[in-house]
């Protein structure tokens, strides 16, 4: 096992097409486009980063996969056709988004009674997945007791408690420090590498979607569209020596600079210049 | 041995910021109570000193002493102004939660009879009255009726502000797990409600008894009611200050018990997760 994680490749394009979006298109009931004509192949076993300045669509983009919005125009193709099962789909949002008045324990047990598990039958995967995100001992605590960081970890332990296929993030670590951000980068390249589900990522740091990614997709603004993509051929288990490798710097350049050209391509005269 | 001293000892500027917290707590207690005894004392004096005659103001020692002695009459007044008024309160919470549980399914149901629970809350009670004699013939059902119209409104209108403000990332989350309407309302919906609930029930409870009250004001006028309303009425045909004084304690006293219980209710049920119930931690 063991082995088969430190040899695993980033996804390439041998790995089968998951979701394919083909001309995906919003505008929303106030005239704004907030994504125009995306095209994106998201592959089994992706970690995916949606990276690019606000406005740029990526939240949106994230909202159209998970099902919570429809595009305007264009499909969202879920392999060979229709639409995933809500079930393959755990959602972490930029705020923990936590029950106040329920516990740890309760909040990740959320999905599975909305399904109907009973308390006691959920008990065994909600204590698994909580010692996966390291809160074993917090089961009681209620979300006002825990720090940012733990609360996200809740929020992950919740989104992952029903096996998904596919787990999207928005912008889940923006709000924490960057000592805690990079130990929940660490954990969740952990999670991502030993449960090997796909992960699609929306973030405006460089720095994390390099470090979390083999694919990073780099968007544009007004309108929001797929500006490029870079491979991050780096190979996983990637750890504290990889964070500060010179391949590591040097890949967050190259990031860097198709991110600058992006938000270049926007500037315009409607551009606000920040 | 100096650097532990140091650090052990407060420094005064942290020193003097504990006295003035620990006076505050004392003083929140001890000063109004001071006030009180003092505000009772100058009653008791003036009493004396202007030689007012104990049908005009009685002295409290009076009081008290008519409190004793009219104990079971009052007592048993108490009781029936505090049956309305818990049934009213009782009332008031079943309809005003189930009507808001009903206005939060729909936002044309909202629209379409919020108007109506405005204009029942705006209209005062003593006007109504007297269709309701009309109309209604047992007394009881008179004045819990007067009570529950009274109270109803702020449950009514917290709750429903309270199912409204749901967290929308919440709201999406629940939709992305197939949540159903049912279980939104469950799990998500009416706890989140609570804290607003809970702020509608604490001014409510008083309310009901305010409804209870008048409402036994505008019946005992007409001589149909044995509530401690009905024993102020009384005493004030005969000049009974005393047991008039005596009452009035009694419904004040029951307003504050009232208020007491539900605010302790109210923080027992919150001190879990709501950040108003918070402070008195750590």
């Amino acid at each position: 096992m063991i082995g088969e994680k430190v040899a695993r490749a980033p996804a390439s394009d041998v790995a089968p097409t998951l979701l394919a979006l083909r001309g995906v298109g919003k505008v929303f009931s106030n005239g704004v486009t907030a994504l125009s004509d995306v095209d994106l192949t998201i592959r089994e076993g992706d970690f995916l980063s949606l990276l690019g300045p606000s406005g740029c669509g990526k939240s949106t983009a994230l909202r159209l996969i998970a099902g919570l919005s429809t595009p305007t125009s264009g499909v969202l193709d879920w392999r060979g056709g229709g639409s995933l099962d809500r079930a393959n789909i755990g959602f972490v949002f930029q705020e923990p988004t936590l029950l106040p008045w329920a516990s740890v324990f309760d909040n990740v047990w959320l999905p599975l009674r909305l399904k109907g598990i009973s308390r006691a039958k959920a008990a065994p995967a909600i204590t698994q997945m909580l010692a996966r995100v390291h809160l074993t001992g917090f089961e009681d605590a209620v979300p006002r007791e825990l720090s940012g960081g733990m609360k996200m970890r809740v929020s992950i332990a919740r989104a992952m408690v029903t096996k998904p296929r596919v787990l999207l993030m928005d912008e889940p670590f923006a709000a924490l420090d960057e000592i805690t951000r990079f130990k929940l980068n660490d954990d969740l390249l952990e999670l991502w590498q030993d449960e090997r589900f796909t992960v699609v990522f929306v973030t405006h740091s460089v720095f994390e979607s390099v470090f979390l990614s083999n694919r990073v997709v780099v968007m544009a603004a007004r309108p929001g569209r797929v500006f490029d993509e870079l491979a991050i051929e780096a190979a996983y288990p990637r750890d504290e020596a990889f964070r500060t490798s010179p391949d590591y710097a040097a890949l967050c350049r190259q990031a860097s600079d198709v991110l600058v050209n992006a938000i270049n391509s926007t500037a315009g005269p409607h551009h606000d210049g920040h | 041995m100096t650097v532990i001293d140091g650090t052990l000892k407060l420094d005064p500027e942290e020193a003097r910021r504990v006295r003035q917290e620990r006076l505050e707590r004392v003083g929140r207690w001890v000063l109004p109570l001071a006030i009180m005894i003092l505000a009772i004392w100058l009653w008791d004096r003036t009493c004396v000193w202007n030689e007012i005659p104990q049908y005009i103001l009685p002295r409290p020692g009076v009081v008290l002493q008519t409190l004793h002695n009219d104990a079971g009459l009052l007592f048993s007044s108490l009781l029936v102004t505090l049956r309305i008024t818990f049934l009213s309160l009782a009332l008031a919470v079943i309809g005003g939660v189930g009507l808001s549980v009903l206005f939060a399914q729909s936002k044309w149901v909202e629209m379409s009879f919020f108007p109506f629970a405005i204009v029942l809350q705006v209209t005062p009670i003593v006007a109504i009255f007297p269709l309701i004699n009309i109309y209604v013939n047992n007394q009881t059902t008179k004045l819990l009726l007067c009570a529950w119209i009274v109270a109803f409104f702020p449950i009514l209108s917290n709750t429903t502000l309270g199912l409204n403000s749901v967290d929308r990332n919440l709201r999406d989350l629940f939709k992305l797990n197939g949540a159903t309407r049912w279980q939104q309302l469950r799990y998500l919906r009416l706890p989140a409600a609570m804290p607003y609930f809970l702020g509608g029930l604490k001014i409510a409870g008083g309310l009901s008894l305010i409804g209870a009250v008048v409402a036994e004001f505008v019946a005992g006028a007409t001589g149909q009611s044995s509530g401690l309303a009905s024993r102020i009425i009384e005493a004030g045909y005969r000049l009974n200050a005393p047991r008039l004084f005596a009452a009035l304690f009694l419904i004040s006293l029951t307003g504050i018990l009232i208020f007491l219980v539900l605010s302790l209710i109210s923080h027992l049920i919150l001190r879990r997760w709501h950040e108003s119930a918070l402070k008195q931690e750590r």
